[in-house]
C-alpha cells in the first residue's frame, strides 16, 4: 500500500522536525532516501527548486515526493501526513497556551532539540558535500577534475552571499548561471 | 452564522496569499502574515505574532504550517484553523505538483544538467546559512555542545536512527534542565 506508507513516512516527518524548513534533512534523507524515492543528488536540487517557489519546503517536497512515487493520489497523502501532526498539535497547544508556554517539560526538551537539530542538520550537510564534490566515489582523481574547482568556487560564493542575507532566489539563479557557463566552456 | 462562513472564508483567502507569496517558506512567512494579519485586518496583535514564533520553534512541524493553524484558530476557532491552514498549503501543493510532471523531462536537457551542477554547489552554501542561523538560536554552554557533537557523531558516522537521536536529546535536555534547575534550588536554599 504505497499510499499509506507516503502518509505514515511524511507523518513521521512532520510529527518529529522541530525548527522546521531544513531541519528536516535528516529525517527526509533517512526515510525518503532509503525508501528508494528520491536520490540524494535529487534532495539537493529539489532544494534549489523549493526555495524557487512559494510556500514551505516541508510541504513542497512532501508534494513532490508523493507525486513522483504515487501520482497526484499520492501528493495528497504525503501532504495531508506532513501538515497534520502541527495541525493537531497547534490546535491542542492553542487551547491551553499559557500551560504550554510556562511548562519546564517543553522547555527543557527544546533544551535539548535546539543542539541536536545543529548536529543533524551538520550531518545532513556532510552526505551533501559527498554528493557535490565526489558524486562517483572518492578517488584522487577528484584533485585533477576541474568540476571539483569549479563546485569549490561556486559554493564559496554561495556561503558568503546567503552571510550577506542575499537573497536565496539570487544565489540559486547566479549559482544555475555560473553552473552552466563553466559547462559549456570547460 | 452567514456572518461566520465569510469571515472563514477572509481566513481562507488572506493565508492563500501568504502561502502563494512566501518564497522558502518558515520565518520569510512572518513578515507577511503581519502585514496582513495583524495590520490589514487586525485580527491578532503584534504580541501574538511574537507568541507563535515562540510556539512554532518549540513544537514540531513547519513553521508556516504551525503558525496559519494556531492564527486562525485564533481568529474563529477550528474550521478557523482548517482553512487558514488549507490556504497556506494549497498554492505550494498546486505549483509543485504541476513542477513535478515537467522537472524530469527538463532534467535530460544539457544546459539544465549544467545549471544543476551549479546549483547544487550554491545549495550547500544556503545549507551552511541554515546551519549557522540554527547554531545562533541554540544555547551556548556545555551541555548544548554535548548534544551537537553526540548528534552530529551518532548521525553522520554510527547511523543511528534520526528519531532515536531527537527522542534521545529531547530526554537528555529533559534531564539536564532538571538537574540544573533542582541544584539552583538548592543554591538558594
Amino acid at each position: 500500500m504505497i499510499y499509506l506508507e507516503l502518509f505514515l513516512t511524511f507523518l513521521k516527518i512532520g510529527a518529529f522536525t522541530f525548527g522546521g524548513g531544513y531541519a528536516m534533512l535528516p529525517l527526509i534523507q533517512e526515510d525518503v532516501v532509503a525508501h528508494g524515492w528520491m536520490e540524494l543528488s535529487q534532495m539537493v536540487d529539489f532544494i534549489a527548486v523549493s526555495e524557487s517557489t512559494p510556500g514551505p519546503f516541508a510541504v513542497n517536497i512532501a508534494t513532490y515526493v508523493g507525486s513522483e512515487v504515487g501520482g497526484i493520489f499520492g501528493a495528497v497523502c504525503a501532504t495531508l501526513g506532513v501538515v497534520l501532526p502541527s495541525f493537531v498539535i497547534i490546535l491542542i497547544v492553542a487551547g491551553c497556551y499559557e500551560k504550554f508556554k510556562q511548562s519546564s517539560i517543553v522547555r527543557g526538551c527544546m533544551y535539548g532539540l535546539k543542539p541536536a537539530v545543529v548536529g543533524l542538520i551538520g550531518s545532513a550537510i556532510v552526505s551533501v558535500v559527498a554528493t557535490v564534490f565526489i558524486p562517483s566515489g572518492f578517488s584522487l582523481a577528484i584533485f585533477k577534475d576541474i568540476a571539483t574547482y569549479v563546485s569549490l568556487v561556486i559554493f564559496a560564493i554561495a556561503v558568503v552571499l546567503s552571510l550577506k542575507k542575499v537573497h536565496p532566489i539570487i544565489i540559486i539563479c547566479l549559482s544555475a548561471l555560473l553552473g552552466i557557463l563553466t559547462g559549456y566552456v570547460l | 452564522m452567514k456572518q461566520k462562513l465569510k469571515q472563514i472564508l477572509t481566513v481562507f483567502i488572506t493565508f492563500f496569499k501568504i502561502g502563494a507569496f512566501t518564497f522558502g517558506g518558515g520565518y520569510a512567512m512572518i513578515p507577511l502574515i503581519q502585514k496582513e494579519v495583524v495590520e490589514k485586518k487586525k485580527w491578532i496583535t503584534d504580541e501574538d505574532i511574537l507568541e507563535i514564533v515562540a510556539i512554532a520553534e518549540s513544537t514540531p512541524g513547519p513553521i508556516a504550517i504551525n503558525a496559519a493553524t494556531f492564527v486562525g484558530f485564533r481568529i474563529c476557532g477550528f474550521f478557523g484553523a482548517m482553512f487558514a491552514t488549507l490556504g497556506v498549503v494549497l498554492p505550494s501543493f498546486v505549483i509543485i505538483l504541476c513542477i513535478s510532471f515537467v522537472l524530469e523531462e527538463f532534467q535530460h536537457i544539457k544546459a539544465v544538467q549544467y545549471a544543476f551542477n551549479g546549483i547544487r554547489a550554491g545549495v550547500l552554501g544556503l545549507l551552511i546559512k541554515a546551519l549557522w542561523t540554527m547554531y545562533k538560536k541554540c544555547p551556548k554552554n556545555l551541555t548544548a555542545y554535548i548534544v551537537i557533537a553526540a548528534s552530529f557523531i551518532f548521525s553522520a558516522f554510527l547511523k543511528v536512527d534520526v528519531l532515536i537521536i531527537i527522542i534521545g536529546c529531547a530526554l537528555f535536555g529533559l534531564i539536564s534542565s532538571v538537574i540544573i534547575s533542582r541544584r539552583e534550588k538548592n543554591d538558594i536554599s
